[in-house]
């Protein structure tokens, strides 16, 4: 964040220990990850053993009424919550490391492109204007809102000389922002049906969101992960500077667009879909670099694995702690994260983005 | 700081006494610039409502030479207001060079040390779990000073879980966003759980407003902000060098773990003087400092400039949300709306230069 990148030499090439060290990690987050799965769909209101489980999942329909209900449990209830807690936290995981890379700022976090307060000020719209009722239907708004922030933000930053300068797509950023979430809070204030529908919104939660928009969020945000994928070798010959980058022979500029339209993909479909869910990207993009290393070919999935964990952990959890209601996974984020994050912050273990 | 847009010149000096700075006509321009326009608009603040006064009339009045009406009406009626908006724009803009210089990060800001975060905390806690009874019993300077507390003392818990053998500002920059991400998760939490009247009450309160301040409060925020100012003015020289990095501060003789504390407890405090007297107005500490770097073009947050930007933005906000706009709203979303866009327009503007 000062003047000059903090730059770290990625391990060589032909460390194989590094390596090996790197792949364990990867193989270690997936197995958590399908623990937090499997644990996802058993946990809740109804607990249920794994080979209930099993048979919600893929026994055929029965005429036993006990049966019938776990399939519908499962199917209905925690198949989507689940799907939608793994991809969400990938994009949000991955969008979070790509933006701390983009903008070279260790507190940059996926709201910053205006895609949170985008959509939050969509819904609000779409609520208080159009009069929608039906969180399935202020999906879209949110979307879109999300999509508009985005592109408006990065248009504004890349006007000119300097386009796309990391410290100008921040700060442009966070103007948008500033001005859009005040415009939200101004019709919330006005409306009491749209600040009743934003205060659930603004929690972030996994419920209630069926396949019917969790496959057209997830096919965004698996063009996003592949825009990702494309980016990372420049993004890290980005780090070293953009003198450097130019002359290793990066399109800057061509990177940098793809960067960016790949975070408002990961973010803007995540927070469509959830509601904003703050200092997940941010987090697990310190915890990620810390595991890894500055080499974003692997810092980025390491990122991803990790969101996904941690985001269905906590929405678990949150389905455990108030019984019969529940926490939402957003707010559970941030109880059960920060302070983890904020000891490991304390021990040192973080070097700037 | 990480700014592009400023070209390294070699710049006279002035001497006088121990102090000494550079001379920079064209700082000097703008800062009395944003003082002479503070001045007007505070003026012109005072002067206008349902008894229009005119301008030479209240400058009379303040000289203490006006009618007795004039007396009236702008000393006990209307100067209150427009002072709170003065000291606490003031408070707000010093804050914020001072939290941004420290981190050396144009996106950190009073904000993100948690001090609104824990005051909203508590203001919102105190609006809706205690509910009717204890509502009354909370009057509204109870709930202002019973924020102010919870708004200090997260300040002071980020500052001593940030403590490790010294303050380092990106570790204390990532404790603060932690601390503030879980009180932010209190808040939502509780406006997801309250009553939708206690929601709207609390909302009107989350965004910040001038309304009917008392003189009470205006003498205690002005002598506590001018103390601050004091102190932050005396030990601001030593704080120049240390833009060039610790090592370079303790060459050149500065006790840098010593100033810092100091300048980041003057900044905890003049943002906790604010938020006692206008609730958390947001995103004028963010903006005031940039847009008067901007202005300066400096390359740190100038204080005394971005002081005056604060408060030019705030009353001018205030004047606005008075008169040009059809319905009543809070002054904290018109300095939003105001603040945000002027500092794109700033940015985009030294980018199309």
């Amino acid at each position: 964040m000062g003047q000059t990148a903090v730059v770290e030499r990625p391990a060589p090439r032909g460390s194989s220990k590094a390596r090996r060290r790197r792949v364990v990690g990867l193989g270690t987050l997936l197995a958590l990850l399908v623990i937090a799965t499997v644990l996802s769909l058993a946990v809740g209101a109804r607990a249920l053993s794994p080979t209930e489980v099993w048979h919600g999942l893929f026994a055929a329909p029965e005429s036993d009424q006990r049966l019938t209900e776990i399939r519908l449990i499962v199917r209905t209830v925690r198949v989507p919550r689940t799907v939608l807690g793994i991809v969400a936290g990938i994009a949000l995981g991955v969008g979070g490391a790509l933006i701390q890379g983009y903008t070279r700022n260790p507190i940059a976090d996926t709201g910053l492109l205006g895609v949170n307060s985008g959509a939050s000020f969509a819904v609000v719209v779409a609520i208080s204007v159009f009069g929608f009722g039906n969180p399935f239907q202020y999906v879209w708004f949110a979307f879109l809102g999300a999509g508009i922030a985005g592109v408006v933000v990065f248009g504004l930053a890349s006007i000119g000389r300097g386009a796309g300068n990391p410290l100008t797509l921040a700060l442009a950023g966070q103007g948008v922002t500033v001005f859009l979430a005040a415009m939200t809070t101004a019709v919330a204030l006005s409306d009491q049906q749209a600040l009743n529908a934003l205060r659930f919104w603004n929690s972030g939660s996994l419920n209630g969101v069926g396949f019917d928009v969790i496959w057209p969020v997830s096919a965004f945000i698996a063009a996003g992960l592949v825009l990702a994928l494309t980016t990372l070798p420049s993004l890290n010959l980005l780090n070293l500077g953009d003198d450097v980058a130019r002359g290793l022979g990066v399109n800057i500029a061509l990177s940098r667009t793809v960067g960016i339209a790949s975070i408002t993909l990961l973010a803007g479909a995540a927070t469509a879909a959830c509601g904003p869910i703050a200092f997940l990207g941010l987090m697990v993009a310190h915890v990620a670099r810390y595991l890894t290393g500055p080499d974003y070919r692997w810092l980025v999935p390491y990122a991803g694995l990790l969101g996904a964990v941690v985001l269905l952990v906590c929405d678990i959890v949150g389905r455990l702690v108030v019984r019969p209601g529940e926490l939402d996974a957003g707010v559970l984020v941030a109880l059960l994260g920060a302070p983890f994050f904020a000891v490991l912050v304390w021990r040192g273990k973080f070097r700037k983005a | 700081m990480n700014v592009t847009d400023v070209k390294p010149s070699v710049l006279p000096g002035v001497r006088l006494g121990r102090m000494s700075f550079f001379w920079r006509p064209w700082v000097l321009c703008v800062t009395l610039l944003l003082a002479v326009a503070t001045f007007l608009v505070f003026c012109l603040s005072i002067g206008v409502g349902d008894f229009p006064i005119s301008l030479s009339r209240v400058i009379a009045t303040i000289l203490g030479r006006g009618e007795q009406v004039d007396q009236f009406v702008i000393m006990d009626l209307r100067m209150p207001r427009a002072l709170a908006g003065l000291v606490v724009g003031i408070a707000l803009g010093v804050s914020g060079a001072l939290t941004q210089s420290i981190a050396r990060n144009p996106l950190a800001s009073p904000d993100v040390l948690g001090i609104t975060s824990g005051a909203s905390a508590v203001a919102v806690f105190l609006v809706t779990v205690s509910g009717g009874t204890a509502a009354a019993i909370v009057d509204s300077v109870g709930l202002s000073a019973a924020a102010l507390a919870g708004g200090l003392g997260t300040g002071l818990l980020v500052y001593f879980l940030a403590w490790r053998r010294g303050i380092d500002g990106f570790r204390l920059i990532l404790i603060g966003i932690s601390v503030s991400a879980v009180m932010q998760a209190i808040t939502t939490w509780l406006l997801v759980t309250a009553d939708i009247r206690d929601v709207a009450k609390a909302q009107a309160w989350l965004v910040g407003s001038l309304e009917d301040r008392a003189w009470s409060e205006v003498w205690i925020a002005l002598w506590c902000s001018l103390a601050l100012l004091v102190v932050v003015s005396f030990v601001a020289f030593q704080f120049k060098p240390m833009h060039f990095g610790d090592e370079v501060a303790a060459g050149l003789g500065v006790r840098y773990a010593a100033v810092r504390a100091v300048l980041l407890l003057c900044a905890v405090l003049l943002a906790g003087v604010a938020v006692s007297a206008a609730g958390p107005v947001p995103f004028v500490a963010l903006v005031a400092p940039q847009v008067a770097m901007r202005l300066a073009r400096c390359p740190t947050p100038p204080l005394v400039a971005s002081g005056l930007a604060g408060a030019l933005l705030l009353i001018g906000s205030d004047l606005l949300a008075r008169t040009a706009l059809p319905v009543s709203l809070p002054v904290g979303v018109v300095t939003a709306a105001i603040g945000g866009p002027f500092l794109v327009y700033l940015l985009v503007r030294a980018n199309l230069r």
